[in-house]
């Protein structure tokens, strides 16, 4: 170890001298870090919230029983609760209304109901227990009173005493609120009532969404679990509270791994920045290095103290992470929700919590990448002859040991393979590896490929006709391409980001729309007020609205929630008319379908969605049972489509086939063509008049498709954001490494200067030195971006989300992005150039530091 | 003067890719010796001096200092390098971002050294009342007093100069000589001086000329 004084003051040196290059390296890893903690911040807060919401809805029982519909027949009930090994058991109902006041102000207004058995619920869910006035104890089982939460209370401005009106499908229902609950779980919107009250309100006589199972003490929770599985059957499901936290985890997984990949990037790009300026540090320093070598400083204690330089730098910036990290959750949550807009945990208001072990995780992240990243520059520094590097002129020599076009062909050719191999456990880990492979790979022939191309352009050039500036600058870029690449990697690195964002995000854009307009081929759709409404409209609702004079054509679809996977949200069936001859005009399928004659007749045809396919190997023309039917009616993939609105997955059926099957006539949604000669306006005004029209959420094609973009780009907000910071930080580097490259050379400017150069030839000279570099780096870093953004668009977003997308580039936008980072490195080495061509250049040929 | 070998070399070779430097060298320096090497360039002058520090290792033979086998080994040489021997370089190596008593420091610091003698030493030089100037602002002459001071701050045994005036005036290289004289003896240690220079070879106790040979005392006459 070195004495610590030493150690102090050649950390103070270094940094006092070179504050830029020190500020740029701490701010780099400060973002990198900051991004990953506030995206694991913001989503541990969701996650957990959502599951403690859950659990407090299941109280103390250990096992629920469900089933695969989304109600089931009370009669299990009684059997449930004198069953051996039950000790109680509470029957709910739970039920989802709209709530009519808030359909103006709020999308999708919804407010979940659970009816209980008060007499049951006190020993498994006593917090759920209403609390009625003093003077009308009665009012726990009276058929109109409802005991609201806290949340629901403020949410819905109400009081005890006051009436709320609550829809369900089209019909009304005024309760009054006889009080709140004994103990709600903060910031949930929930109601209470008699479960008999429940049943007879809503319309569902004698039937029950689960039932909570408290078991006898002694009795093994897996075997009974496993008993009275097999003893229910397939259409039961038997959950406990940690399978509700499954399935909130794997609710936003997906995306929460993508958000913390793209913080990765910017971690990443941070890490070559550090890799960057201590290649550029230890070049400049190398004789001042080689001279601690000589006065006695052993390797390993120089590797030390290069390693430290930058660890310390890795600390601070990794605090300083930590620190902007908690605010901008803190903020994130309070503007953009727990899901950031994507929309996974809606009626949620999640706490804040500092996690100490995460943030030891991202601070040992931080400060580690920041180590690795001048592991390389310190091993080369610290194991370099001394002797020669104490020569000036010797620092290219450093540079040889960063050529490795073996180690760039070994990424580049790994990262094809990783490209082409399957997700684990449903992330796209080797989609990631490839892109980290094709980044180091490309930076790795980086030096190569710049020496070959200016190598050759020094060929083509006739010395004694081109400008002796070109020349100058075009020789030192073909012979000593390894610094030169060290600048450009800052250019290819947030070039190529850039490019894939840009092209993935346009790809993805342009696919939705297209897809819209497929899947929205009416001119109008209409929804009770809430979205898969148990009641939906009934079949008398059904014949007014199809015999209103303007439609054309209606096309009613049935939409409910199905539960396949007790650890995974659920996914929705679509049940509509589908000409069974021609799927593709009203499905989006992606290839060809099954035929009519190649569906067995025995079977039912279903279109499922890619997810599907992913999720729960649906391929085509695969033969499988679904819960809301019988058990013996067999079911056959008949083809496949994209669906970018439901990525938990979705399948679609004839409607006349579901009703057969479940004898549900109810409808959820209707698309309507409007009759020529008739307006949108009409039509609307008709639909209105209706007895129920004002139950109805009316809207026009154009808007739903405004509405989805505008979802679109609301969830793609963080993404652009952590784009931009990637890219700010690589621009940083591009500034740091021109920076730091003229302090390097500033012996060879010297030389310049004495053999006659001017300054503003010397200035010219670096200006172009930097156009030619950065034009070189947005041509590699568009051919690199563009392989990225193919497995983004191809591997990651299927493997993640389950669903594919076409290729669209957006040319206009990337030669804008190439100017501007062209400009903006030009600009950079301009103003570097300044500096390099001041007076003290002159002074450093004489002396030798 | 004390007659015991501050320095042996026993039947030293050197030779790199297929050409020989060095062959079957011999010498011994007795203590408190003050020696200047002197030789055509490419002779392999600075391949000696690379070689006596431990910055490089000889093909065959051995290297003495104070009696010690200089190790091959890295790691100590470095140790034995950075206690027993000192070194001034023509091009100063001073590190720019340290004050001059923070690079006089050095040595003591990586030897586990009081501080105390830092200042003394830059005083010794004449550089008293400049010990929180930085290296920018001085001039080259001043430098290498500077580097003297490094050399010997933590009296070691063997001080290796390698064309110490070569970046210098006449006028300052003799004053540099005289002071890298007479702090060398003062320290009570044994030097050897490379240089072309005759100047520099003339404060030496003896002139050493390396040729193919080996090492040949002579006298500057002879040089003629």
């Amino acid at each position: 170890m070195s004495p610590p004084l030493l150690t102090r003051w050649l950390l103070q040196g270094e940094w006092r001298s070179h504050r830029l290059q020190s500020i740029v390296a701490v701010l780099a890893i400060m973002f990198g870090v900051a991004l990953g903690f506030t995206i694991h911040l913001i989503n541990t807060a969701a996650v957990s919230e959502f599951s403690a919401a859950t659990r407090s809805l299941s109280g103390t029982s250990d096992l629920t029983v469900r089933a695969l519909r989304s109600t089931f027949d009370e009669t299990l009930y009684p059997m449930l609760s004198q069953h051996e090994g039950v000790a109680r058991a509470n029957p709910v109902l739970e039920i989802t209304v709209g709530i009519p006041a808030k359909a103006k102000a709020v999308h999708n207004p919804v407010l979940k109901i659970l009816g209980l058995d008060m007499f049951r619920a006190i020993s498994i869910t006593p917090d759920l227990l209403g609390v009625p006035a003093e003077d009308k104890p009665m009012d726990m089982l009276a058929d109109d009173a409802v005991f609201l939460s806290p949340a629901a209370m403020e949410w819905l401005a109400v009081k005890q005493g006051d009436s709320i009106t609550v829809s369900m499908g089209t019909e009304q229902i005024t309760l009054r609120v006889a009080g709140g609950l004994a103990r709600a779980h903060a910031g949930q919107r929930i109601a209470v009532m008699d479960i008999g009250a429940a049943q007879w309100r809503f319309d569902q006589i004698g039937q029950l969404s689960r039932i909570e199972l408290k078991l006898q003490q002694g009795v093994n929770h897996t075997a009974f679990r496993e008993m009275l599985g097999k003893e229910l059957g397939a259409s039961y499901l038997l959950t406990e509270s940690q399978d509700d936290d499954t399935r909130a985890h794997n609710m936003s997984r997906a995306y929460r791994v993508n958000l913390n990949i793209l913080a990765l990037v910017a971690l990443f790009t941070g890490a070559f920045l550090i890799f960057s300026s201590q290649v550029l540090s230890t070049i400049r320093r190398r004789s001042q290095l080689a001279l601690l070598r000589v006065l006695g400083m052993t390797r390993r204690q120089l590797l030390r103290q290069l390693l430290l330089e930058s660890g310390l730098l890795g600390v601070l910036g990794s605090l300083l992470g930590l620190a902007l990290g908690y605010l901008l959750a803190a903020m994130a949550l309070r503007h953009l929700g727990a899901d950031l807009g994507a929309g996974f945990f809606p009626g949620l208001e999640p706490q804040l919590h500092f996690d100490p072990l995460a943030a030891i995780f991202y601070f040992l992240l931080g400060t580690g990448v920041t180590v690795l990243g001048s592991l390389l520059p310190a091993w080369e520094a610290a194991h370099t002859h001394p002797a020669p590097a104490l020569k000036s002129g010797s620092e290219y020599t450093v540079l040889a040991a960063l050529r490795a076009p073996r180690l760039a062909a070994v990424c580049l050719l790994t990262g094809i393979i990783f490209a082409g191999l399957p997700p684990v456990y449903d992330l796209p880990v080797f989609g990631y590896l490839a892109i980290v492979l094709l980044l180091i790979g490309s930076m790795a022939a980086l030096p190569y490929l710049c020496g070959l191309l200016f190598s050759t352009l020094l060929r083509a050039l006739n010395p004694s006709k081109s400008n002796i500036l070109y020349m100058l600058a075009v020789t030192r870029l073909s012979n000593a391409s390894g610094l030169a690449a060290i600048a450009l990697g800052g250019v290819l690195v947030s070039f190529s980001l850039m490019v894939a964002m840009a092209i993935m995000v346009t790809s993805f854009r342009v696919s939705v729309d297209n897809w819209l307009a497929q899947v929205l081929p009416a001119d109008l759709y209409l929804h009770p007020i809430i979205h898969q409404d148990m009641r939906g409209l009934t079949t008398d609702e059904q014949q007014t609205i199809t015999s209103l004079p303007d439609i054309a054509r209606i096309d009613f679809i049935r939409s409910i929630p199905v539960t396949l996977d007790p650890t995974r949200p659920n996914i929705t069936l679509l049940a509509r008319p589908i000409d069974r001859n021609d799927p593709g005009l009203i499905v989006p399928l992606t290839e060809n379908a099954l035929s009519p004659g190649e569906i067995s007749p025995d079977t039912v045809p279903i279109w499922v969605s890619e997810a599907m396919v992913d999720l729960y190997g649906f391929k085509i023309g695969k033969q499988v049972t679904l819960p809301f039917a019988d058990p013996s009616q067999l079911f056959i993939v008949a083809g496949v489509w994209r669906d970018y609105g439901r990525i938990f997955g979705a399948i679609q059926m004839e409607l006349s086939d579901y009703r057969k099957l479940t004898g549900d006539d109810h409808v959820s949604d209707a698309a309507l063509w409007i009759k020529p000669g008739a307006t949108i306006h009409t039509a609307i005004s008709a639909l209105k008049a209706l007895p129920f029209g004002d139950t109805l959420e009316i809207m026009e094609t154009g808007r739903v498709r405004a509405v989805a973009l505008k979802q679109f780009d609301r969830s793609f907000a963080v993404t652009y954001l952590l784009e931009l910071v990637a890219i700010g930080v690589g621009l940083m580097g591009v500034a740091a490494s021109f920076s730091a490259q003229t302090l390097t050379r500033i012996r060879e400017f010297g030389m310049l200067r004495h053999i006659g150069l001017s300054r503003r030839q010397i200035q010219r000279m670096l200006t172009l030195e930097g156009g030619l570099l950065a034009g070189f780096g947005i041509i590699t870093g568009f051919l690199l971006g563009t392989g990225i953004s193919l497995i983004l668009i191809f591997i990651v977003n299927p493997q993640s989300f389950h669903w594919t997308m076409q290729l669209y580039v957006p040319w206009a936008w990337l030669v804008l992005m190439a100017l501007a980072v062209l400009g903006a490195a030009t600009l950079t080495a301009s103003v570097a150039s300044r500096r390099a061509a001041s007076g003290n250049v002159i002074r450093a040929v004489r002396e030798d530091w | 003067m004390s007659h015991t070998p501050v320095l042996e070399l026993s039947d030293i070779s050197k030779s790199y890719s297929d050409r020989q430097v060095l062959s079957g060298l011999s010498y011994s320096l007795a203590a408190g010796e003050y020696v200047a090497i002197m030789g055509d360039s490419g002779v392999g002058k600075s391949t000696l001096l690379n070689l006596i520090a431990g910055l490089d290792s000889p093909d065959s033979g051995e290297i003495k200092i104070d009696s010690k086998i200089l190790p091959v080994e890295d790691e100590a040489a470095t140790i034995l390098r950075r206690k027993y021997l000192g070194f001034i370089f023509q091009a100063f190596h001073v590190l720019p971002h340290l004050t001059l008593l923070q690079n006089v420091s050095l040595p003591l610091l990586l030897n586990h050294l009081s501080l105390d003698r830092a200042p003394a030493m830059l005083a010794a030089v004449g550089l008293q009342g400049r010990e929180q100037d930085f290296p920018h602002q001085l001039s080259g002459g001043e430098l290498q007093r500077v580097a003297i001071a490094r050399a010997l701050v933590h009296r070691p045994r063997l001080i290796l100069a390698d064309e110490p005036t070569g970046n210098l005036d006449q006028d300052t290289s003799r004053e540099i000589l005289q002071l890298i004289r007479s702090e060398i003896k003062a320290n009570q240690a044994s030097a050897i001086i490379v240089t072309h220079s005759r100047l520099a070879a003339e404060t030496a106790d003896r002139i050493l000329v390396l040729d193919r040979h080996g090492l040949t005392p002579i006298s500057l006459e002879n040089r003629k």
